[in-house]
């Protein structure tokens, strides 16, 4: 019978349960951090509990990270974070990769660099941007505080089949247009909520020719979709990624004749279909509050529907019938587990080699990981930033949810290559315009957003 | 956890649909190694002024509304990041339900992990418990699965072994280890190439 990849997977990993009733599934790999650990970890301590599996659990700290300053951690509550992931992976005998480490950076960041995120695993972690994991082809989601209690002492979890939804990219991507454009895209076009119940696959030519990279940024965002869980089917690209990688399997290539089983048989086996024509894609950026408030550089400022739309405009400062060139940057953002890999950067970079930025932008580059900090800085990316004016900064996530000292203030825009344009999100009273990170370097240097898909640019 | 089998209390109507858990619980209240003590901070932005002075206009606040338990909402509800603190915000409030068109996967789970029981009701029949007056009360049923507000009674849906949890109060690590020997029967098959 054939079967999708989602299905595959799962039914590799089912301890216990019926399909239509919460499934028992076993977890490879079990990825924490500072933010939703204290309160499991103090579960265990009261229920005299131990980690059943250190070996498939990996700690770093990103959440809370300062950084500017890295190791001067001001707010004392972060720092209580910090520290008791520290005290607790010690207790535990979890590895951590702690501040200062060269293996530290965004969870999501370091789980594929260390080799750690592979194809037909189960990764979980308390935390929703999990998805991104599923670019290698693995059932990868966000889970909450108590099921990472759950992992911690049974390394497996208590879920629920979802739907299985193909979304097919067909066309020719056009330059400059990246996957963040294609997420931001399909999100503009279905809304924030399609997903809901559905573990998103996507395909086709255009997916198959994409980089780990792009790969990861689209999956990451299947979660603003509604979706808990998006993926790729693993190819060469995939494996070409792993190999060598800390973290790979020893016997590599009986693990890629493993992995290989593991793809969609027949297209007609997704619960629902839906496809992507991306020839016309136009750079994408948001307006509203939510990410589904959403145009491309090609139209303008929709106009008000209802009263969603109100509180969107009323909150971010704009009117309708503006054109994106319009909105009043104040600050630019390179970062966060969507876009802070080194191909992020360096396509970020490419836009501002040579060139300085306008006087009206402040911008932060913040790295995805130590690693990628290194390696920029090394390659000579870091420099082009530096003398584009930008701040170049330690790893973390930083203003994409500005739990740390990175707060975009009240009331400023800030062109951000992060996820989520909430209210507050970037900081209380912050304007977020989500976009790919071509387009905020381009926007940094011009000083507002420019249409990098035009004449001008390609 | 705390068993749910049948509550009835005052209820408390926020109709907004898309309430987020940036609403719920703002991530500042996230830095806390605790569990309990975020009642307090519930729908932060809607129920405190800038100055920190309490906003009198918002639902929670008004004094009628005071010993509440069951919460009537809008569609798409605890959407946004997967924080379980937003349950707790709920349940540490005092909130024992939730009645809304539809949650986020996470926070529903999340939900059922904490006793906070989440029922989905359509449109029509939550239009019908959106006029709950203050001096009122909703009776949920969850045996019976069942709402019932003055002469209107309305079934919900929910997954057997959930329902039974509730009913039960039963600690989810304990009920996994009954398990146990076919995790490590797993755990001895698993593929690992090293
Ligand atoms: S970078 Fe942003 S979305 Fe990613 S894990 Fe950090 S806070 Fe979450």
């Amino acid at each position: 019978m054939s079967k999708t990849l989602f299905d595959k997977i799962w039914n590799t990993h089912v301890i216990a349960g019926q399909i239509g009733e919460p499934q028992l599934l076993y977890v490879d790999l079990h990825l924490i951090h500072e933010v939703t650990s204290p309160q499991p970890f103090d579960g265990l301590r009261s229920t005299n509990r131990r980690v059943r599996r250190p070996d498939l659990t990996f700690a770093t700290m990103d959440h809370n990270v300062p950084t500017k300053d890295i190791f001067n951690i001001q707010d004392q509550m972060s720092r209580l974070q910090m520290d008791t992931l520290a005290k607790n992976t010690k207790e535990f005998d979890i590895p951590l990769a702690a501040i200062g480490d060269d293996k530290q950076g965004i969870v999501h960041v370091v789980g594929p660099e260390r080799g750690l995120t592979q194809p037909a695993k189960i990764i979980v972690c308390g935390d929703s941007h999990t998805a991104t994991h599923g670019a290698f082809g693995a059932i990868a989601f966000g889970i909450g505080t108590s099921e990472v209690e759950h992992v911690l002492a049974t390394q497996s979890i208590w879920q629920m089949k979802p739907k299985t939804m193909g979304i097919k990219i067909t066309g020719q991507l056009p330059k400059n247009i990246y996957a963040k454009d294609i997420i931001m895209g399909i999100i503009a076009k279905h809304g924030v909520s399609f997903g809901v119940g559905y573990a998103i696959e996507f395909y086709g030519e255009v997916v198959e020719k994409l980089s780990m990279e792009a790969r990861m940024t689209m999956c990451n965002m299947s979660i603003e979709a509604g979706s808990k869980t998006g993926m790729v089917r693993p190819d060469q690209t995939t494996f070409d990624y792993l190999k060598g990688r800390e973290q790979a399997p020893k016997r590599f290539d009986d693990a890629v004749a493993y992995w290989s089983q593991f793809y969609t048989d027949d297209e007609s086996e997704f619960d629902e279909r839906m496809t992507f024509d991306v020839s016309e894609l136009k750079p994408m950026v948001t307006w509203g509050t939510n990410p589904g408030m959403a145009l491309s550089m090609a139209q303008r400022l929709p106009g008000i529907q209802d009263e969603n739309d109100q509180k969107a405009y009323d909150y971010i400062g704009l009117h309708p019938s503006m054109k994106p060139e319009d909105i009043p940057l104040d600050y630019i953002f390179i970062g966060s587990c969507t876009n802070s890999r080194y191909e992020d950067l360096e396509i970020a970079a490419n836009m501002m080699a040579g060139k300085h930025l306008a006087p009206n932008i402040t911008a932060w580059i913040v790295p995805g990981s130590r690693a990628i900090r290194n390696q920029a800085i090394k390659n000579g990316l870091a420099k082009i930033f530096i003398d584009a004016g930008c701040e170049w900064r330690e790893p973390g996530c930083s203003a994409c949810l500005a739990m740390n000292p990175d707060k975009i203030p009240a009331g400023k825009h800030v062109a951000s290559t992060s996820n989520r344009n909430f209210i507050g999100r970037q900081g209380a009273g912050s304007r977020t315009h989500l976009a790919s990170p071509a387009m905020v370097a381009a926007a940094g240097i011009a000083g507002h957003f420019v249409d990098i898909s035009s004449e001008d640019f390609v | 956890m705390e068993a749910f089998i049948r509550e009835t209390g005052k209820a408390v109507v926020i109709p907004n649909d898309n309430i987020n858990t940036d609403i719920i619980l703002p991530k500042q209240f996230l830095k806390n190694i605790l569990k309990t003590g975020f009642g307090k901070d519930l729908f932060y932005d809607w129920r405190y002024n800038d100055d920190g002075s309490i906003n009198e206009s918002f639902e929670l606040n008004k004094p009628e509304h005071k010993g509440v338990s069951i919460l009537i909402t809008g569609s798409d509800f605890g959407s946004g990041s997967s924080r379980e603190h937003a349950v707790w915000a709920l349940t540490d409030y005092g909130f024992r339900a939730v009645i809304g068109g539809g949650f986020s996967d996470i926070f529903y789970m999340n939900a059922t992990k904490n006793g906070l029981l989440p029922i989905v009701l359509p449109e029509s029949e939550r239009s019908v418990l959106r006029q709950v007056k203050s001096n009122e009360q909703i009776s949920i049923d969850l045996p019976a699965q069942t709402v019932t507000y003055n002469d209107n009674t309305y079934h919900f849906e929910i997954n057997s072994q959930w329902k039974e949890k509730f009913i039960n109060g039963e600690d989810d690590i304990d009920n996994t280890m009954k398990f146990e020997k076919l995790i490590s029967k797993y755990e001895q098959q698993r593929v690992d190439f090293g």
